[in-house]
């Protein structure tokens, strides 16, 4: 009998390594979107701290660590990764399973502040956005999020559909960089 | 002439480079300009218009007359200023607008022709007939008067956009900006330093004043080393700042490779920069004036300062006998630095009655340089005073006509600069740009020493409104002479005297302008076109404003300057739309079965960002037709499979979710069972249709709406806004699943016996009637089913987590192909719709109602809604308004054309009787004719008629039966199964 075989957004396109950044995809594990109901957050915010030990992360910040964390994802929604949300969870939230739906890549390597610096409108240098904090910005000309998750380190996620524009802007910022020693 | 001894440039590395086919040797450090010079070429162009020999007349970014056009092929870089290239190994440059050599340029022809070419002559001689304008006289003149081209290949030298951050940016390192920079950094302060030039320093290169006891060059250097070991400090050389913008943002170019032909794999040719400052400091510096008199164009009239730089920096003397006029102190300054080279001074000329003297030269004090002679080059200059004329012999003249301030920037967010009547000069007007501060020479302070002085001043106050704090600082010991001078603006006499080098234009074109009425500055300069070149007429603005106001009999304050834009200086398209080319013009969406489709060759179509497969041609098929009219018998007949998991597809959750989308749509959604699937329409505000699709309940709180592929975004945003803006009582939360579910539809009387191939559980029409939606068990893999049709088939979509998509898009293709069907494309989903008389954006285009499309009865008379009311205001529901109807051919002509107009049989087709038009077409392989979709007045009432469509465009008549939209299977029977 047929078996449906998975396959991962990046599948083919990476890893890619220019100059001293790489780029390789991650392996996130499920993904969930956590929208709190009407007055909420706080609820949800104590059902993760006691199933997760993780709070709901502020805007512009990342609860959590690697494995299971919480990214603050705009307006009213966070997405939990790593970990199956807690049942507790969804009577505080709307919870969607966004497991297939983001292309998770990270940007390692001494000058990744630099690659990003060619295409994110954010100051992404350590002394502003540390690690901990993320955005929800532009990408060259994709809507992205963006997490610092370590000293040279860079969380990205863009829509799945758009994983090869998202290697090919990466590849030629990573590529400008390298040039320039 | 290379001058012994005098320079800074590095005279062991000698430099091959090659201008108008003939190989040179310059010094590394070079420009081309200087590098020229010192070969004793002086002629490098020629005019816009008039065709006139031209030499350099500056040594910066202002340069008007000195423009080449650097490399071949395909990297050909045109209208490049002699002044700011750097030569290299390899350097190939041309010059400019000259036919057949710089020499000899028969075009040259154009100056004879003067006396009737001034300023408005192409307005007043080419007004008639009206078609010669584009068609003759443009492309001629366009010929004639013009700059370098590109090559019209593309260039494979890639731009790239950046961003940059900091505390303090600051726009120059000359004395100002690298004492602002300086005093900024110590603090702590996080600081870009930009310069456009190779070498910071400005100023300090070309002059030869000592600041804190050593040479000024010297302390740039320690200055610049001091600067390079701080992490805090960015310096960007080679960097324009060329746009000042809203919230300290500020457009920057850096040029990265102009000054070799090393290309490391990658590298961009040209940056451009978005920086943003919390506060800046302007130290842009000043630019030398001409003085116009007459032929005071020759090469080898410069301006002062640019000769002193060639000698202080790049040790070139532009001439053996030189001599100097103006109306300040600099010209001494020159001639005293001549001197010192060993270079002969034949005369000093000023303007100023009260000029000091000299026992090194002569100075002929109030006179007045009135006219130039030479052959393509400067030979000799009349002097003109009281007692009369005397010709002295020269081959070059210095002049100066004192200086203007950069205040570009300081206008670029629509401020005007102020009149300074002791240095005859505009100046910024404080606070023009939030957050910047003047410092220096661009402020009008002139000395070193002030210059010193301003830049420590701007930093502390920037310093101040960023929490830091300075430390104390005094300014270097430098020169600090008064700056002393009377107005030079031109020189009565016959003749041409040229103000705007770029564009050729004359003191006397002013005139006429002013004696033509046009005496706003704004009229003068479109009249004349002084300014209008790329110089943007640094070299000349002031001089003719001030020749305009004095021809007008108003002072220079109020005749007032013309608007200064970004950029500063010319920038490459390239650079401003770096990475948007090929594949980065925008984002590339793509499904999971897009390698799939790919592989059988299949052309795609852009659906928004999507690509989707627009027919899959199999072998024998040469034409789109063939694989269309195949893949609508096969759905009609077999099975088809199509890629939807375009279609928008938002979760909607919440106690509330059913009372919001009663709100968002015409109809009921509140009173939909769980597990069942509605048709859904939706308005916007203004009451006119907005998008459609269906929406399906998965539980009492939860539903999963589809939007169409191009309204996904917006729809979002909507339910967004109205939730955030509208209806916060409401308690319901949106997350978009679009990219989280591959969906397939599976269409055609054989779509079940096709899916209970691949679910775990079969369904049947009981378990799973039209409109029924639920999970379902995919092969193991935990999916979704929708029985919905958007063929008119017995038609399912089938959805899993998108990781499985491109593996089950194969598995239904491969089993829909042994079934005797296969897979489709847009085009055949576009004839199924059309025969069923589906609507798509084509229809609901964004000036269609309900009533129109023919669903009026589907916004609730039960309940409100979003564009309800304004659905029904007068006019959206009256008598005679363009509603949807079918067309089908029945004349001669059997061709239908999307687009065209609709008309009484009778009527003669011309706008007045225009009745609607087509918005949809398409053979249909099942009807065995063409269908066409379009709004006619009162159409639905119109059944039988016939009426004709006419393509004007196309010159297509066709006469058409006005008939019901649902051409096939009216009754719906075969959705059903």
């Amino acid at each position: 009998m047929d078996r449906l075989i998975a396959k991962t957004p990046s599948d083919g396109l990476l890893p890619l390594t220019v100059g001293s950044v790489t780029l390789s995809e991650e392996d996130a594990g499920v993904i969930h979107s956590i929208s709190p109901f009407k007055d909420q957050r706080k609820a949800v915010s104590d059902a993760m701290k006691a199933t997760h030990e993780m709070t709901y992360p502020a805007a512009n910040r990342m609860t959590g660590k690697a494995g299971a964390r919480a990214i603050w994802f705009g307006y009213s929604q966070a997405m939990l990764m790593g970990v199956e949300p807690d049942v507790s969870l969804s009577k505080h939230a709307a919870i969607v399973d966004q497991s297939d739906a983001w292309t998770v890549v990270r940007l390692q390597g001494d000058g990744a502040e630099d690659v990003l610096a060619r295409l994110v409108p954010v100051d992404m240098r350590s002394t502003h956005f540390k690690r901990g904090h993320t955005a929800r910005t532009l990408l060259f000309h994709m809507t992205a999020s963006i997490s610092r998750v370590g000293d040279n380190a860079f969380l990205i996620m863009v829509f799945r559909s758009m994983a090869e524009t998202l290697v090919h802007d990466l590849k030629r910022a990573m590529e400008g960089v390298a040039a320039r020693g | 002439m290379r001058v012994a001894g005098k320079g800074l440039i590095d005279r062991t590395e000698t430099v091959p480079f090659v201008f108008d086919g003939v190989g040179y040797e310059g010094f590394r450090g070079d420009t081309l300009a200087s590098a020229l010079l010192a070969n004793g070429i002086r002629l490098m162009g020629r005019s816009f218009k008039y065709h006139r020999p031209r030499g350099v007349l500056t040594a910066g970014s202002e340069e008007p007359n000195a423009l080449v056009t650097v490399g071949t092929g395909a990297r050909q870089d045109p209208n490049v200023r002699a002044t700011m290239q750097e030569i290299y190994p390899g350097l190939d440059a041309r010059s400019q607008n000259r036919w057949p050599s710089l020499s000899f340029d028969l075009m040259g022809v154009n100056d004879l022709a003067a006396p009737f070419l001034g300023a408005g002559f192409y307005y007043k001689t080419f007004m008639w007939p009206k078609s010669f304008w584009e068609k003759v006289y443009e492309p001629v003149i366009r010929r004639a008067a013009g700059l370098g081209a590109l090559s019209g290949e593309d260039n494979a030298d890639k731009c790239e956009s950046a961003y940059a951050f900091c505390d303090l940016l600051v726009i120059g390192a000359g004395p100002a900006g690298l004492m602002a920079a300086l005093v900024a950094a110590r603090a702590g302060a996080d600081v870009i330093l930009a310069d456009e030039n190779a070498r910071m320093g400005g100023r300090l290169l070309a002059e030869t004043y000592e600041v804190d006891g050593k040479p000024g060059h010297a302390w740039v250097d320690e200055v610049l080393t001091e600067l390079r070991s701080m992490e805090n400090v960015r310096l960007m050389a080679r960097t324009t700042v060329a746009g000042a913008y809203d919230q300290g943002t500020y457009a920057a170019l850096e040029r990265v490779l102009h000054h070799t032909d090393h290309r490391p794999h990658g590298a961009p040719l040209e940056t451009y920069w978005r920086i943003v400052a919390k506060r800046s400091v302007l130290a842009a510096g000043a630019l030398e004036r001409p003085v116009a008199f007459r032929d005071n164009d020759r090469p080898g009239i410069m301006i002062a300062g640019a000769v002193r730089a060639y000698l202080n920096r790049w040790g070139v003397s532009p001439g053996r006998n030189v001599t100097i006029f103006g109306n300040t102190n600099d010209i001494h300054r020159t001639a005293r630095d001549l001197l010192d080279a060993g270079v002969h001074v034949a005369a000093v000329i000023d303007s100023r009655h009260d000029a000091p003297l000299s026992d090194d030269y002569e100075v002929i004090r109030g006179a007045q340089v009135s006219g130039s002679a030479g052959r393509k080059g400067l030979e000799s200059i009349t002097v003109r005073r009281a007692s009369g004329e005397q010709s002295i012999q020269t081959d070059c003249l210095a002049m100066t006509g004192g200086w203007n301030p950069s205040v570009h920037l300081t206008c670029h967010m629509n401020a005007r600069p102020a009149w300074q009547r002791d240095i005859e000069a505009f100046v910024p007007t404080p606070g023009a740009v939030p957050g910047m501060a003047a410092a220096g020479a661009c402020n009008g302070a002139f000395s070193t020493a002030a210059c010193l002085r301003e830049g420590i001043a701007a930093a502390e106050a920037c310093l101040t409104d960023l929490d830091l704090k300075a430390l104390k600082t005094t300014a270097p010991l430098a020169e600090d002479a008064p700056y002393q001078i009377s107005p030079l603006w031109a020189v009565p006499g016959k003749g041409r005297a040229w103000l705007d080098f770029q564009n050729d234009v004359t003191v006397k074109d002013v005139k006429q302008a002013a004696t033509e009425n046009f005496r706003s500055v704004e009229h003068m300069k479109r009249y004349t076109t002084q300014g209008m070149a790329t110089d943007q007429g640094k070299n000349s603005n002031v001089a003719a404003l001030a020749i305009l106001a004095d021809a007008t009999g108003r002072g220079i304050p109020e005749t007032g300057t013309t608007t200064f834009r970004p950029p500063y200086s010319p920038m490459a398209i390239a650079a401003l739309g770096a990475g948007a080319e090929g594949a980065g013009f925008k984002p590339e969406r793509f499904t999971t079965s897009h390698k799939a489709t790919a592989a059988r060759k299949a052309p795609v179509i852009e659906a928004g960002l999507w690509y989707r497969p627009s027919y899959i041609p199999r072998e024998g098929e040469t034409t789109w037709r063939q694989s269309c009219d195949r893949e609508v018998n096969m759905v009609r007949q077999v099975v088809g499979v199509v890629d939807v998991s375009t279609l928008g597809k938002i979760d909607i959750q919440g106690a509330d979710a059913g009372a919001f989308l009663d709100f968002v749509y015409t109809n009921m959604f509140s009173t939909l069972k769980v597990g069942r699937a509605r048709y859904g329409l939706m308005l916007r505000e203004d009451g006119f249709v907005m998008d459609d699709g269906t929406t399906a309940r998965l539980d009492e709180t939860h539903y999963l709406m589809t939007t169409t592929t191009a309204g996904a975004g917006d729809v979002m945003k909507h339910l967004e806004f109205v939730h955030q803006g509208l209806r916060q009582d409401l308690d319901v939360s949106f997350t978009s699943v679009t990219e989280q579910w591959a969906q397939f539809a599976v269409a055609g009387p054989k779509s079940r016996e096709l899916l209970n191939g691949v679910l775990d559980t079969p369904i049947d029409d009981e378990s799973w009637p039209f409109m029924a939606c639920g999970s379902v068990s995919v092969l193991g893999v935990q999916g979704r089913l929708f029985r919905i049709s958007f063929s008119g088939e017995h038609a399912y979509e089938i959805a899993v987590p998108a990781r499985y998509g491109a593996s089950l898009f194969d598995i239904l293709a491969e089993r829909a192909e042994a079934l005797g069907g296969g897979l489709y494309g847009m085009e055949a989903l576009n004839v199924l719709r059309i025969e069923k008389g589906f609507i798509t954006h084509a229809e609901i285009h964004g000036r269609t109602t309900a009533y129109d499309i023919g669903m009026g009865r589907m916004v609730s008379q039960k309940k409100d809604c979003i564009g309800k009311t304004m659905s029904q205001r007068p006019g959206l529901e009256e008598p005679g308004r363009e509603r949807l109807v079918g067309l089908k051919p029945i004349g001669e002509s059997r061709e239908l054309l999307a687009g065209a107009h609709l008309y009484k049989e009778e009527a003669e087709p011309v706008r007045v009787n225009n009745q609607g038009y087509l918005t949809s077409v398409c053979y249909s392989p099942t009807l065995g004719t063409m269908l066409g979709l379009g709004f006619l007045a009162d159409g639905p009432e119109r059944y039988g008629e016939v009426v004709k469509m006419v393509d004007h465009l196309r010159g297509v008549t066709t006469l058409c039966e006005v008939v019901n939209p649902v051409f096939f299977d009216p009754e719906g029977g075969r959705v059903r199964g």
